[in-house]
């Protein structure tokens, strides 16, 4: 996102009134003071908790505290040694990189061919696309909740689903190998509708003239998808990517309510352990190195994300 | 013909999909507990409110929603008088280094709140908030993306209207009040919509910053009622999900317009 850099309207005052340099003075005086009494909420609730939190975290991490002793021991950079080396944390991120892949590939491919689908000149189309939204601006917890119901093996909707096609419906939430792809399943059925919205809005804005002359010379539905549509709708697709990949690295309440980071560690993201870590285990020191490699990772996604829109202005 | 047809089918696979949980979430919250628990499953109710008396039973809702609701109105309006006030003030005031703090205000989006929750803990627990509804409200009332919306929406108002009201002797606050805020309709209306449902959804903050059940919200509750209930009261748990979800379903059936515009605009924007 872009900030289009207008300038700033004048209050008309200045410019009407013709008037001394005294009176103008007191004037801006005036204003500045009235500009730093509507900003200073706003600024002061930030720095205290959107900015401030970054250097507590970096001080927390050379740290090694169990947030009751009087005051948190110095051990150096003893936290980022351990967690870089560290098996359990290799894993972590390696589920937290399989399960945002999963759903950061769901959700653009699912959510584009919706997109199309809810182009296409149908009755009702209007009234399904909202049904697919809805999930979207519900509470992930109780949206958890619904799915760890539907996937209970013994009297879940997917047992009915699965056990017509002679299949043993699996215990999801409970096996290794069948909780991350439940959570991905129950991640894609929130948010999929959400990446449709925005690339049936993309579809909508995109030029048809392009189309129409390459439908009149002869080109196929699959090369007009391929050579026209997908690289104009590139900048969108880009856009989901960046804030899927943040969104789900901070994927936490479906966890929370599914699984609980396992069975084992079989579901311990990134953010569950960043979680477990300070608020269950209690250990601050851990919690806050953890929360600094997710936020330089964040950082360097955003970063990424600004030079490429950035250039893509600048080029167009 | 023949395309339109399938297309007609994959549409309404699709709505099947998305309307699936949902019904079976309706139907298994008004259930009889032994229709619950038998195979092959009913699809249709024999319709009873048992399960929402036997929620109430396990687990205080009543105060669940109350904070809930306390939150969402209290921490909506906070967030959004902030937003009105800074985006104003950044679109109409002059300031020096106004460029930088704007910057700064925007570049709170770049912190991601999974990040915060450690430290902002700890200074919760420093002004002794834990627990409170202050430790539940104040650190989320902070804006950044609103505030960018709102500001965006005030520089595509004609100067016209803001420029005959101050020569009509209005100050800034009349200004704002009576001729920039209702202009901005409904840019305001999606702002405060879509604030409020993160207000009434969100849960780790809530789940961390509160210890008691008086002062839980009704995400959280519902985490505590499922872990405590288990697998053998379904119906109970889905009674408690669905009071949960039934308010922003509804807010979303009549406010849908402004949700999606707002989402969209901000996507497309960039």
């Amino acid at each position: 996102m872009t900030v289009v850099d207008l300038p700033a309207r004048t209050h008309p005052d200045e410019r009407t009134i013709a008037d001394g340099n005294d009176q103008r003075k007191r004037r801006r005086r005036r204003e500045y003071g009235l500009f730093a009494l509507l900003v200073a909420p706003n600024l002061l609730v930030i720095a205290v908790f959107a900015y401030w939190p970054i250097i507590y975290n970096a001080f927390l991490s050379l740290t090694d505290w169990n947030m009751i002793a009087a005051r948190p021991k110095f051990v150096g950079l003893a936290n980022y040694g351990r967690t870089l080396t560290d098996p359990a944390f290799h894993k972590t991120l390696w589920i937290t990189v399989v399960f945002t892949g999963l759903i950061v590939v769901g959700s653009l491919v699912i959510g584009l061919a919706l997109a199309f689908l809810f182009n296409l000149p149908l009755k009702g189309r209007g009234a399904v696309r909202t049904i697919a939204f809805a999930p979207h601006i519900l509470s992930g917890a109780a949206v958890a909740t619904i799915w760890a119901f539907i996937f209970d093996p013994g009297y879940g909707l997917m047992r009915a689903l699965i056990e017509p096609f002679g299949a043993e419906p699996p215990d999801w939430m409970n096996n290794s190998d069948w909780a991350l792809p439940g959570l991905v399943i129950v991640y894609l059925w929130k948010n999929v509708g959400f990446a449709a919205l925005i690339y049936l809005a993309g579809l909508q804005s995109l030029p048809k003239e392009l189309d129409e002359a390459a439908a009149i010379d002869g080109a196929s539905t699959w090369t007009r998808f391929r050579s026209i549509k997908l690289p104009l709708l590139a900048p969108i697709t880009f856009f989901l990517l960046i804030t899927t990949v943040i969104g789900t690295f901070q994927a936490f309440d479906v966890i929370a309510v599914m699984t609980g980071g396992g069975p084992g560690d079989a579901t311990t993201t990134l953010s569950w352990s960043i979680y477990n870590e300070g608020f269950q285990a209690f250990n601050a020191g851990r919690a806050a190195t953890l929360s600094i490699i997710m936020f330089v990772i964040l950082l360097v996604v955003t970063t990424v994300q600004a030079r490429v829109m950035e250039r893509r202005v600048h080029y167009r | 013909m023949k395309t339109r047809a399938i297309q007609y089918v994959v549409l309404i696979g699709v709505a099947a999909v998305f309307l699936g949980p949902l019904y079976w979430l309706l139907s298994t919250a008004f259930k009889q507990p032994t229709q619950i628990y038998q195979w092959p499953p009913a699809w249709w109710p024999h319709l009873t409110w048992e399960n929402f008396s036997l929620a109430w039973k396990a687990a205080p809702f009543d105060r669940f929603f109350l904070n809930s609701t306390i939150i969402t109105v209290i921490g909506t309006a906070l967030k959004v008088v902030n937003a009105v006030l800074t985006a104003y003030a950044f679109a109409y005031l002059r300031f020096p280094f106004k460029k930088i703090l704007f910057f700064a205000v925007l570049g709170a989006m770049m912190v991601p709140g999974h990040v915060t929750l450690l430290p902002n803990y700890l200074t919760v627990a420093t002004l002794g908030w834990i627990n409170t509804y202050a430790g539940l409200i104040i650190p989320g009332i902070g804006s950044a993306f609103a505030t960018f919306l709102m500001r965006q929406h005030f520089l595509t108002l004609p100067t016209e209207v803001t420029d005959a009201a101050a020569v009509d002797g209005a100050g800034h606050l009349r200004t704002l009040w009576r001729v920039v805020l209702p202009m901005s309709r409904p840019m305001l209306i999606t702002v405060v919509v879509i604030t409020a449902v993160e207000e009434w959804n969100n849960f780790v903050w809530p789940l961390i910053v509160t210890n008691t059940a008086s002062m839980r919200t009704l995400p959280v509750g519902l985490l505590i009622l499922k872990d405590e209930e288990g697998l053998a009261a379904w119906g109970t748990i889905m009674a408690g999900t669905l009071l949960v979800l039934a308010p922003m379903l509804l807010i979303f059936l009549i406010a849908q317009r402004y949700i999606v515009g707002g989402i969209t605009a901000g996507a497309l924007k960039g």
